[in-house]
């Protein structure tokens, strides 16, 4: 009896995981058949001659938020917030734009990249990127309490910003970004 | 069924498809989808298996956990559904180490691309960590979800990448 409790814990325990990995399969497979593993894609983008990534992810970004703050309002969901800074989503974002253009995948289509093949994503830019975390890992007691702290807000929404119900941001949000797609399209794009 | 060996869908059904992924992760797993934090973890684990415990005393390993969880799980996931999807589509690639836009301006040489994309993904993965999240978690995620964090991270990660891009090609090249 004993030594079954905890063998029914353990695989109990491990039932999120495979969970992860079905959504990380299915993400993956979604964001190969969007192009966004190529490095051509990523750049053109940032290059503004290619729009593919900006469709993705405002398309992804209304759907979502529709559905997620359905959910919420119905009380299936909680939200999980990231907590931030002026220092960290301005000074942060810059540093990771430069990278993001400079090796020409973000952390997520580099995954996908791999499985795609590039060889560069593998040799290069995997290397990087485990580099370029521990770094960070090894600055952090110094960043901490300085730089990560500037300007700090937490993890505030829009609509508790303006102190306002929700769906007073979600759907101006979403017009805006249904409006500045269908410009996308109609530029040519 | 051709959907599944067609090499690209339109970006508007993958953008989509993503964002009903999204529900579901949030629904099931309680989670957004987001990958930076994996390879901080994971480059926490490379450390420690040469330095031992000592590294996972560092006050950030202490605070991201060393140790494989969902999200982990899910950029493994990445790479596998990746690999189907161009399984599926023959187009998985062999032997490609220069992508053609870099090869336009810089040429076919294999090695000034893998040090470059070091180079690049050293900054990378620190302003990922810097900012407390990427394209998915801040950019994706982050933003369905109206985080203040994520408009602000998401807007200036095209700021930065976008000026830098435009340096890169049009003034080095």
């Amino acid at each position: 009896m004993e030594t079954k409790t905890p063998t029914a814990e353990v695989v109990k325990d491990k039932r999120p995981l495979y969970y992860g990995l079905v959504f990380g399969i299915l993400f993956g497979f979604l964001l190969q058949k969007g192009g966004v593993t190529k490095y051509d894609v990523i750049v053109g983008q940032l290059l503004l001659i290619d729009f593919t990534v900006v469709k993705i992810m405002l398309s992804a970004v209304v759907t979502g938020m529709i559905g997620i703050y359905f959910m919420k309002s119905m009380g299936w969901i909680k939200l999980s917030l990231k907590g931030g800074s002026v220092g960290m989503n301005v000074l942060g974002a810059l540093i990771f734009g430069v990278g993001f253009a400079v090796l020409g995948y973000c952390p997520g289509t580099i995954a996908g990249a791999i499985g795609n093949g590039y060889l560069d994503a593998i040799v290069g830019g995997l290397i990087g990127i485990l580099l370029g975390t521990w770094i960070f890992a090894v600055m952090y007691p110094k960043l901490k309490d300085g730089i990560l702290k500037k300007g700090h807000y937490g993890d505030i929404t829009l609509p508790r910003l303006f102190k306002v119900n929700d769906w007073v941001v979600v759907v101006p949000v979403a017009a805006m970004i249904i409006l500045l797609l269908l410009w996308i399209e109609r530029s040519g794009f | 069924m051709t959907i599944f060996t067609d090499v690209s869908w339109s970006p508007y059904a993958v953008g989509i498809g993503i964002g009903v992924l999204s529900w579901l992760s949030f629904l099931i797993s309680g989670k957004p989808i987001a990958t930076s934090t994996s390879f901080a973890q994971t480059g926490g684990m490379i450390e420690q298996l040469f330095v031992g415990e000592k590294a996972s005393k560092r006050p950030y390993y202490q605070k991201i956990k060393l140790k494989v969880n969902w999200q982990m799980m899910l950029v493994a996931g990445v790479v596998i559904g990746s690999f189907i999807s161009a399984m599926l589509s023959g187009d998985f690639k062999t032997g490609h180490w220069v992508p053609s836009l870099w090869a336009a301006a810089f040429g076919d040489g294999a090695l000034l691309r893998v040090v470059v994309a070091i180079i690049g993904g050293i900054i990378l993965g620190f302003g990922a960590r810097f900012a407390g999240g990427c394209t998915s978690g801040h950019g994706i995620s982050g933003t369905l979800q109206l985080a203040v964090s994520s408009w602000i991270s998401a807007i200036f990660f095209f700021i930065g990448g976008i000026l830098t891009a435009h340096f890169i090609f049009y003034v080095i090249a």
